[in-house]
């Protein structure tokens, strides 16, 4: 199949960059997306010209790597996809595409379609962590956990933190992997003793990085590759304001020591 | 991590976040709801038929509101304090929407989102000259050439008589339609009441009270205009 694909170059964070349009033929429908561009790049590099930069890793759609707005859409038209394991039999002959990279202030672009995601290490930098004893190893199972909160913190710890729901987000809101690193934590039996401070910690820290707030339109959920649900966004609210009306400074006049 | 919220200072911090701005919108918002559902169910008194001393149910309604200044003011005051926080809550989050995304899609595509939902941040703004104009028109009575203060079924006849302020009434409606279509689902989200059982019914619940308190108040000029209410 022929494409047409108008892609973001831009040589560096502070270049101003623009689209640019390539043509690209005997392109396989069996080809994953990442392929395609791999195929793109050959055909660059033997010109003379600078490759298409862009994130990847695994390519196996677990890693969390990869990631770029094609037409619109972060990760493009299949659901629960991630780029990498988008195929190009998702699209069809002499189609047009736009490939943008994931644009907000927290995420700055390093190169054409790579932006720099380190704001969500400092997230989870400012609470995604529990505390554990260092002693020796306790015996596993020793703390119950009901079916049903293990299954909601096992689809919360599912987030891989690609960033497509920023960059879906109209607000370039960061709460939906907030949401679920803090639901992740906050439904285990391990994760209470952080668990408001948790809250706190990574919703301010989510502000500081210049990530937008949620307006619950639910477009980060709709193209979450691991099918984050907007229902941990309502939890990190709820464990934030909870968290925020409850708050005391520590005090440790008798046990301080 | 010099930046990072653990400073002392952030106590006082807490409710500059984002979450907690949303709070006050949804908080606002359910006071706001509550205030024109209840404002719908007195307006819907224009049908009934004159009381048998002549007087028009909604001239009795509007005395009765205005019979302590106490009570009157009281009310007044917290629904434009209320009305103000939802405002000055939603111009601060719009100036962090833009700041966090300075550079614009070339092509951006909604997928799941709904219309009303995307457009808040105009049918706020409509809504809020609507009631700056609606206030003038019915309440202080300059935007309104026959206004006769306390004759308000009068007022509202005449008022609605002139089509082009019923049509602005009916586009003003319809846009407070869309507000609460996606605002009365989603304050309860800001406020972290999410559950998978309710939340469809909530959002459901949502859409028929926005579809109730529009059509409520646009059965009124459609109405006089028909000749139907005199």
């Amino acid at each position: 199949m022929r494409l047409t694909l108008n892609i973001w170059r831009q040589k560096s964070p502070t270049d101003q960059g623009a689209m640019v349009r390539y043509s690209l033929d005997n392109v396989s429908e069996h080809m994953s997306f990442l392929e395609m561009l791999d195929v793109l790049n050959e055909q660059l590099i033997t010109k003379g010209e600078e490759p298409v930069a862009f994130d990847h890793d695994c390519r196996e759609g677990i890693c969390g790597m990869c990631g770029f707005v094609i037409n619109g859409v972060a990760h493009g038209p299949r659901r629960g996809t991630t780029v990498c394991q988008l195929h190009m039999r998702s699209f069809h002959d002499n189609e047009e595409l736009f490939l943008e990279p994931w644009r907000a202030a927290a995420f700055p672009v390093v190169k054409d379609l790579v932006v720099n995601r380190s704001a969500f290490d400092r997230i989870i930098g400012a609470g995604g962590y529990v505390s554990v004893p260092t002693g020796s190893a306790t015996d596993g199972n020793s703390i119950l956990i009901p079916k049903a909160e293990s299954d909601m913190a096992m689809s919360a710890a599912a987030c891989i933190g690609c960033g497509a729901c920023v960059a879906a987000c109209p607000n370039a809101s960061a709460s939906l992997f907030t949401g679920a690193k803090i639901s992740h934590l906050g439904l285990l039996p391990q994760g209470q003793p952080e668990r408001h401070a948790r809250a706190l910690n990574m919703v301010a820290q989510a502000a500081v990085e210049g990530f937008g707030n949620c307006t619950n339109i639910g477009e980060c959920e709709a193209v979450c590759p691991k099918g984050i649900q907007l229902e941990n966004i309502a939890r990190m609210n709820r464990d934030y304001l909870v968290g925020a009306i409850t708050y005391r400074e520590p005090q440790a006049e008798a046990g301080a020591g | 991590m010099s930046s990072s919220a653990t400073s002392p200072a952030r106590t006082a911090r807490m409710f500059d976040a984002p979450v907690a701005k949303k709070a006050v919108m949804a908080l606002s918002g359910l006071v706001l709801f509550g205030f024109v559902l209840v404002h719908m169910l007195g307006n819907l008194q224009v049908y009934l038929p004159p009381g048998p001393d002549g007087r028009y149910a909604l001239d009795v309604y509007g005395e009765t509101l205005h019979k302590s200044a106490l009570v009157l003011w009281g009310a007044r005051s917290f629904l434009l304090l209320t009305a103000l926080a939802h405002i000055v809550s939603a111009i601060q989050l719009a100036q962090l929407k833009n700041a966090a995304r300075p550079t614009a899609y070339v092509k951006q595509t909604a997928i799941v989102s709904t219309y009303a939902s995307r457009t808040m941040y105009w049918s706020g703004p409509i809504v809020l000259a609507f009631l700056i104009y609606h206030l003038l028109h019915f309440t202080t009575g300059q935007a309104h050439p026959d206004f006769q203060h306390m004759h308000v079924h009068e007022n509202v006849i005449k008022g609605f008589s002139v089509w082009y302020v019923s049509l602005f009434y009916i586009v003003a409606m319809s846009m407070l339609c869309m507000h609460l279509y996606h605002g009365v689902w989603s304050m309860f989200q800001s406020l972290g009441l999410a559950h998978p059982s309710y939340t469809p019914k909530l959002k459901l619940a949502a859409k028929a009270f926005a579809a109730i308190v529009a059509a409520g108040n646009i059965s009124i000029p459609l109405s006089v205009l028909a000749g139907l209410v005199k």
